[in-house]
């Protein structure tokens, strides 16, 4: 359903990693990483605190430089591509970036309508009536709309940034670390929000993630980072399975019991 | 595969709208792509309908190709455009259904718009603040001046409690750094007047007396007033831009939970490396606009390098340079509070750390031409 995807067939992944390495000065971050990403799947992707989860989605971004391998975007390789087909690709894809990176001069509303007003050529009508459906979709009261990211909670600001992302309807947003910094309540309607954007747009969701409960209940599946590569990929079964110390730890440790008692 | 043809697939079905009137209940049939990227021709011709079509209808949204939620956005105000149960939606599939109840049941009311004020009301109010602010703005840097000097009496009873180390690093940067920058533009000024008396002077057969005009004018006025200037645009924005990004990410706010004062912390080890900066950078600029002039005298005005300092040591005492030089500690004192207030004024964005950047250049270059007058009336009545 979602747009952007008609240069793909249906079973060639979204984005498609392959021999990603990424370094900076004498140390690798990133070496010979291997990842696909199908299209309408929610994939969290967890690792341990500086294993470079957040470099990978800038990589693929095209934000960090990488020393070798390939990024393919809906079919693109990024680095190969014409301009115009890469500010097709960026038409294409919303980033919530960790702390929201919301304009702080602009209002929340001018925020979700900056890519509409760049990219698109709609009315004001338009653009208004679509801002504040967005920040409805993503659960913020109405008069939010005309506030500054400075008035704003920290919650408050992922939802903006979330809108933000959805300006363009895009088929594949990114998330860096959606949930961290709400409360369990706001971080499950978050994920339940993920789950409906994901099932009426046929969005594709790509999540870096710390939350075991964001990984239980929405994700389809999960990539484990590692070593500088993806050491597992799969389901949370799969997950529960795997034989990796750092594996283990994560999802059979004292803060895990919960998703175990419901994965098993 | 070419980008032309990567973005041929990307280019979307025209979307349609048509109106077929002949049956019972008019049907609005939408076909195509309705899409973000084809909402914008689309919609002229949608507001024509739900103008021409009033009462009942039968929205055919079977035909419709891609649509996302811009597209339901717009086939929801043929819905909402008429009254409750008069319109009704066919050929929807099961995710199509969910969209368009997710759309419809969004609250998409602006809120209420506040009315408003007549526009010589906001005149005479902007007027108001403007008068407000520059009280503010006057009792904040007397707050800040007290807290130094609380500090500092602190310091004196505690002489363990000086941040020496912070202070050094602030006068490197301060005068060490600025050291190339402030001489250099010295000794051309030094240049430019010196030819510039020269060619006048000459005509009245008075060619010495440039000497005396260059070395009066540099040491009582030009060397402060200028290193001044260039020390407010230079450390002072520089002080405002630090302070103010910290304020912005609550670094100040830390520091007074950890049980410090911001002042003592960060504005004292700016505010004496600055005092004690300017009167240095003041003197190095005294020398160099010396040079230039003295260069400019040797080479276009025809005074030997001898005379020139044999008439420079007639025309200046010990007095002059020191009517000069001690101006620059006073300047310094109110470049730096100025920066500090502003610095610590800034709020959350980014937009108002560039505002407080400005507005403390400007101020700061300001008061140092104020406190250049109030020395100039000082020394007048006091006959120096």
């Amino acid at each position: 359903m979602a747009t952007c995807t008609e240069t793909l067939a249906d079973d060639q992944p979204i984005i498609r990693c392959r021999g990603v390495t990424v370094g900076f000065g004498d140390k690798l971050i990133l070496e010979n990483l291997d990842l696909d990403v199908r299209r309408g799947e929610i994939l969290g992707f967890v690792g341990g605190s500086g294993t470079g989860k957040s470099v990978l989605m800038r990589t693929i971004l095209g934000l960090n430089p990488k020393r070798a391998g390939s990024v393919e975007v809906f079919g693109h390789d990024l680095d190969r591509v014409e301009p115009a087909v890469r500010t097709g690709v960026e038409r294409c894809w919303g980033v919530l970036f960790q702390h929201g990176a919301l304009f702080s001069s602009l209002t929340v509303k001018q925020n979700v309508q900056v890519p509409m007003r760049e990219h698109m050529k709609l009315s004001e009508r338009l653009m208004d009536d679509l801002a504040r459906l967005k920040l409805a979709l993503v659960g913020l009261p109405p008069d939010a709309a005309d506030k500054y990211p400075s008035e704003l909670s920290g919650g408050m600001i992922k939802r903006a940034s979330l809108a933000r992302a959805l300006a363009l309807d895009p088929a594949i947003v990114f998330l860096d670390e959606p949930t961290s910094g709400l409360d369990p309540i706001g971080a499950g309607d978050f994920d339940d929000l993920i789950a409906k954007l994901r099932d009426t747009l046929g969005l594709t969701v790509f999540m870096v993630t710390h939350d075991l409960d964001s990984l239980a209940t929405v994700c389809d599946r999960i990539a484990v980072l590692g070593n500088r590569r993806v050491l597992v990929d799969g389901t949370l079964e799969t997950m529960l399975a795997f034989d990796h110390p750092w594996v283990k730890a994560y999802f059979r440790g004292t803060r895990a019991r919960g998703i175990a008692a419901r994965g098993l | 595969m070419g980008f032309d043809a990567a973005l041929q697939r990307w280019s979307p079905v025209r979307p349609r709208l048509d109106l077929e009137a002949d049956g019972a209940t008019p049907r609005i049939v939408a076909s195509g792509d309705w899409t973000i990227r084809t909402a914008g021709e689309i919609e002229k011709r949608l507001d024509e309908v739900v103008r021409e079509v009033s009462g009942a209808a039968e929205i055919d949204v079977g035909g419709i190709g891609q649509i996302d939620t811009a597209g339901v956005v717009l086939i929801d105000r043929l819905i909402v455009g008429a009254a409750e149960g008069q319109r009704r939606l066919v050929g929807l599939d099961e995710t199509r259904a969910v969209l368009f109840a997710e759309v419809a049941s969004a609250d998409r009311r602006a809120p209420e718009a506040k009315p408003r004020p007549r526009s010589v009301r906001v005149w005479i109010e902007y007027l108001g603040m403007l008068g407000v602010g520059f009280v503010a703005e006057a009792r904040a840097i007397l707050i800040l001046l007290g807290g130094v000097a609380q500090v500092v009496a602190l310091a004196c009873r505690h002489p363990s409690r000086i941040r020496f180390i912070p202070f050094v690093h602030q006068l490197e940067r301060t005068a060490l750094a600025a050291t190339p920058i402030i001489t250099l533009m010295s000794f051309l000024i030094g240049c430019i007047i010196a030819q510039q008396g020269a060619f006048y002077f000459r005509r009245f057969g008075a060619d010495l007396y440039v000497v005396d005009m260059v070395g009066v004018l540099t040491l009582r006025e030009i060397a402060v007033l200028l290193t001044a200037i260039m020390v407010a645009g230079r450390s002072g924005s520089s002080f405002t831009a630090e302070l103010g990004s910290m304020k912005m990410r609550e670094e100040v706010d830390a520091l007074k939970v950890i049980g410090l004062d911001p002042v003592e912390v960060l504005v004292v080890p700016r505010l004496f490396a600055l005092m004690l900066a300017l009167p240095i950078l003041t003197f190095l600029s005294d020398l160099a606009s010396l040079l230039g002039a003295a260069i400019v005298c040797n080479t276009y005005g025809g005074i030997p390098t001898e005379t020139f300092l044999q008439r420079l040591k007639e025309a200046v005492q010990m007095r002059t340079f020191l009517v000069g030089i001690a101006k620059a500690p006073f300047m310094a004192l109110i470049i730096g509070l100025v920066a500090s207030v502003e610095g610590l004024a800034v709020k959350g964005s980014a937009e108002s750390l560039g505002t407080q950047t400005t507005q403390s250049v400007v101020k700061a270059i300001f008061m140092v031409i104020v406190v250049d007058g109030i020395f100039a009336m000082f020394y007048a009545a006091a006959g120096v």
